[in-house]
């Protein structure tokens, strides 16, 4: 019967869960010594890209997409891209109004 | 292309396993059971594209307002305390772990594993709350919350506040950038507030399977439901990560 | 126009079946609880009609205040109290849910070969969702009304009215989780619920069009639920984040508001798209033209749309940089919309077209809804914009995309489907003479007004110059030609369910999963799981389909 289903929803082992734990709390370690460090402008692009890494863990493999299907993937593609679309193109009229007029 | 998943099969052309094709479980409108929890899979990711959505007006209004009053957003963040930041966020991460251990435990049938891994993970989430209602209180005993006899105190006159002063050494803000904290704390509450109102919705659910789990109904092949209230629990851990990058870590050097 | 593809049983031995989604169980009960998606369509029927008419009898309020220069019907406040919640419920509470609730819940399980939407509970939770947003809308205009107009601007709303802003508020907010999970459970059930043999390139382009408008309900209602939210503690604690005075903007309202209400409109209008596609097919007898291209351009209008929000603040404050931006992006998104008219127009071409009533209103459509995208355009370009913005253009734009557009296709699609739905036909010469009614009454009320605003009358003022008032008496006199035309359709469609001639299986010869099964429907749709293995709008299998069984007839007798 599951010869059909791709979706035969392949299990994820606790060795693989403690992988990412490790990964995640070593992450937030990282994330707040580097906040202690005066890096200037590199402070929030650190601080982001580690939560990024930190978040794409966890979807990836505390919530199965590295086994889900395109379609899954592609749903969160959408919701982050237009999560994306709207703080860039709100934060583009801010940014632009210190230009002045022209 | 046709997604072979989503295409029925007419007919049950599968042998053997009758019981199996059709178990109590198993709603009329589908026509089987790998359609269903398919559907469901899919309802919930639907569903937490529709939170990242929600949440994200509030991070619109975040990344706006820490761009034009800098300074106030530092002055704010510096109110927060890093050490119960951190201990709360390596809460929800282990409990990020616990919850899909639970789900492991669902789908290899191991009953009482799975009750400890939901009770786990609902002592974790409590334990997460209790940690921000004593920072929630600290933030009202110092005056601290927008809209009830908010102080600014605290950032025109950093000494006032020796154990904060002494870590960061802030210099006092002028009033017009002073009274721009209360902005910051608007958001953090309003972040952090949504944040503890999903958990709490969260527990709720997560003291019904522990229910639920404990006769078995999610051992015994049927795994959607604690499948996907994990996926709705990683958003949640999720969410957090980003906020406590964003509110906490905004720069904590001297 | 005796010319006509109807084809109805013989009256006089034909029988409305007995068992079917209606007669199937008895008692209001079965009828509150139920979670057959027919049944959840007809209460949305049901009560979208009722809030329509209030919303209908707020704009003839307007219209009659409307008729002279000074404001004397009513006081400018009670006037802009009228004209918002006018607008308020028409959104939300007609216009966003009426083809998907209905015609959407009711065909798109039986369009693709499902016995049921994906999540019949949840379809039954959005009406309810609904119901309470839309008590809550009417308990507001009985306690006072809101006057902040339906765009909720801020400061206004935040602090300087005293009015129902925050009910209001509530009622859109629940309102719009309604709306987010009628498109969730769309975008479930047509992903993974087709039938065998039902690729995405045969589905009919109505489900296309339900596709798109359910993506635009998911990703976008969810920044006005926040934008509420936001709003509702300003006033309440005045946390400043619309405030100046704290620092805050007042234009961030408008950026989470319109970031969900420009893609509203799309989510307004693309259901009505689907419906075109299906009629103009039916009544040309012709495979839609460029059905990739519909397909595709559906999908584009939904992702396109979100690109565009802040065409509606260009005089708000914005920055320059930010207004030509998202006027140049404007241009891109007339784009599909555009291709769709085309190919609509090249489906009638060397087509075998008759009148009937759905078709009346789907040429109503065609010729209404391209000059109201028209004008959208040069609303879109922000030069012009400057003048036109907050006049009686602005008015006149959507009340052509959105009336003369969306709801002559809502109105065409009930006529359409309504035989299907209930199992009868409805008079055919006065829904003929209630669709040119309506077209002659829009026309009247709302083309005036593109030249009032163009000459600089204001939107939403109660009182206007007196050399105005000719255009605005036109305007009023349409409006009450377009009420008739309006009511007419309750009456012979409520008559038709006891005294209409029994429809049958298939009275328009139309392609389609939903024409190959009984009128009205059984429980579960079909008796046995179809297989689709032909492709969409196609009349070559439909004529081989009806040769096959006169010959079983035949052999039979």
């Amino acid at each position: 019967m599951s010869e059909h289903n791709e979706l035969a929803h392949h299990i994820v082992g606790p060795g693989v869960y403690v992988v990412i734990l490790f990964a995640l709390l070593v992450g937030t370690g990282l994330t707040v010594w580097a906040s202690f460090v005066d890096l200037g402008l590199w402070n929030p692009v650190i601080a982001l890209a580690i939560a990024t890494t930190k978040a794409m863990l966890v979807v990836l493999y505390f919530m199965h997409v590295r086994y889900s299907s395109k379609l899954t993937m592609l749903t969160i593609g959408a919701g982050i891209f237009m999560f994306l679309v709207l703080i860039s193109l709100t934060l583009a009229d801010y940014i632009s109004r210190a230009w002045g007029n022209w | 292309m046709p997604d072979n998943s989503a295409i029925a099969h007419g007919s049950p052309e599968n042998s053997g396993d009758a019981h199996d094709e059709h178990p109590s479980y198993l709603r009329h409108h589908f026509n089987s059971v790998e359609q269903q929890a398919d559907a469901a899979g899919f309802a919930m990711w639907l569903f937490l594209v529709t939170e990242v959505m929600f949440f994200g007006g509030l991070f619109t209004a975040y990344l706006i307002y820490r761009n034009w009053y800098y300074a106030a957003f530092v002055a704010g963040s510096h109110q927060l305390n890093v050490k119960w930041g951190t201990l709360n966020t390596l809460v929800l991460i282990v409990s990020s772990f616990t919850m899909a251990m639970g789900v492991w435990c669902s789908q290899t049938r191991r009953r009482s594993g799975l009750v400890l891994c939901l009770t786990l993970t609902f002592l974790l989430g409590l334990g997460f709350l209790g940690i921000k209602t004593i920072e929630y209180r600290e933030k009202i005993e110092k005056h601290h919350v927008p809209g009830f006899h908010y102080s600014l105190q605290s950032f025109m006159d950093p000494q006032s506040e020796p154990e904060v002063y002494s870590e960061y050494h802030d210099k006092p803000l002028p009033l017009d950038m002073a009274v721009h904290t209360e902005l910051y704390f608007s958001l953090y509450f309003l972040m952090t507030g949504m944040h503890a109102l999903h958990m709490i919705i969260g527990l709720g659910i997560l003291a019904f399977m522990i229910l639920r789990a404990r006769t078995g109904a999610y051992t015994s092949g049927h795994t959607t439901f604690v499948l996907n209230f994990g996926l709705y629990w990683h958003f949640i851990d999720i969410v957090w990560i980003y906020l406590f990058a964003l509110l906490y870590l905004i720069s904590r050097h001297a | 126009m005796s010319a006509t593809i109807v084809s109805l049983p013989d009256q006089s031995t034909a029988r409305i079946p007995k068992v079917n989604y209606i007669t199937k169980e008895n008692g209001i009960l079965s009828w509150l609880l139920t979670s057959d998606h027919k049944r959840i369509a007809i209460l949305y029927l049901i009560s979208l009609t009722f809030f329509f008419f209030i919303g209908g009898a707020l704009a003839g309020l307007i219209r009659l205040e409307l008729l002279t220069p000074q404001t004397d019907l009513m006081a400018t406040d009670t006037y802009n109290k009228v004209f918002t919640m006018h607008g308020v419920i028409m959104i939300f509470f007609f216009l966003v849910p009426s083809v998907p609730a209905t015609l959407g819940n009711f065909l798109i399980p039986m369009m693709i070969g499902a016995k049921d939407l994906a999540l019949p509970k949840i379809n039954l939770l959005s009406w309810y969702l609904y119901m309470a947003g839309g008590i809550l809308a009417i308990y507001t205009m009985a306690t006072g009304g809101v006057d902040t107009g339906w765009t909720f601007t801020t400061p206004l709303s935040t602090h300087y009215v005293n009015t129902n802003v925050l009910t209001t508020g509530l009622a859109a907010f629940v309102a719009g989780f309604s709306s987010i999970f009628t498109g969730l459970n769309f975008i479930v059930t047509i992903h993974k619920m087709r039938a065998p043999g039902m690729t995405w390139f045969r589905l009919p382009l109505f489900v296309w069009a339900h596709y798109a408008a359910s993506i635009l309900m998911v990703l976008a209602t969810p920044v006005v639920a926040i934008a509420i939210v936001l709003i509702a503690l300003e006033r309440t604690i005045g946390i400043g984040i619309f405030d100046p005075t704290k620092g805050g903007d007042p234009l961030l309202f408008q950026h989470l508001f319109w970031f969900y209400s420009h893609p509203a409109v799309y989510i307004m209008i693309l259901p009505g798209m689907g419906v075109i596609s299906e009629t103009i097919s039916t009544f040309s007898r012709k495979r839609v033209f460029g059905y990739t291209a519909v397909a595709f351009s559906s999908v584009a209008i939904a992702v396109f749309g979100f690109f565009v929000w802040a065409h509606h603040m260009f005089i708000m404050g914005i920055s320059n940089y930010a207004v030509l931006v998202f006027s140049l992006l404007t241009m891109l998104v007339a784009v599909p919309s555009a291709i769709k008219i085309f190919n609509w127009t090249f489906t009638l071409y060397k087509g075998s077209i008759t009148f009937e009533t759905p078709m009346l209103y789907t040429f109503g459509f065609m010729g209404l809804f391209t000059i109201g995208g028209l004008t959208g355009v040069f609303l879109g370009t922000s030069g012009t914009d400057i003048h036109l913005t907050e006049t009686y253009f602005i008015v006149a734009h959507f009340h052509f995309v959105m009336v003369g557009g969306m709801l002559m296709a809502f109105l065409g699609g009930l006529h359409f489907w309504w035989p299907k739905m209930t199992g009868r036909m409805y008079p055919e010469k006065i829904s003929q003479l209630a669709a040119v009614v309506t077209f002659i009454g829009f026309v009247f009320t709302f083309f005036p007004q593109f030249i009032l605003g163009t000459l600089g009358m204001p939107r939403r003022y109660a009182s206007y110059p007196p050399e105005f008032q000719i255009l605005n008496v036109f305007s009023t006199a349409g409006a009450t030609i377009l009420g008739v035309g309006y009511l007419l359709p309750v009456l012979y469609l409520v008559w038709s369910l006891k005294y209409g001639e029994i429809a049958g299986d298939n009275p328009w010869q139309a392609t389609g999963l939903e024409w190959q099964t009984q009128s009205p429907p059984l429980t579960e749709n079909f008796a046995e799981m179809p297989v689709m293995d032909h492709e969409a709008y196609d009349y070559e299998w439909l004529e081989a389909q009806n040769q096959k069984r006169q010959k079983e007839v035949i052999s039979a007798g």
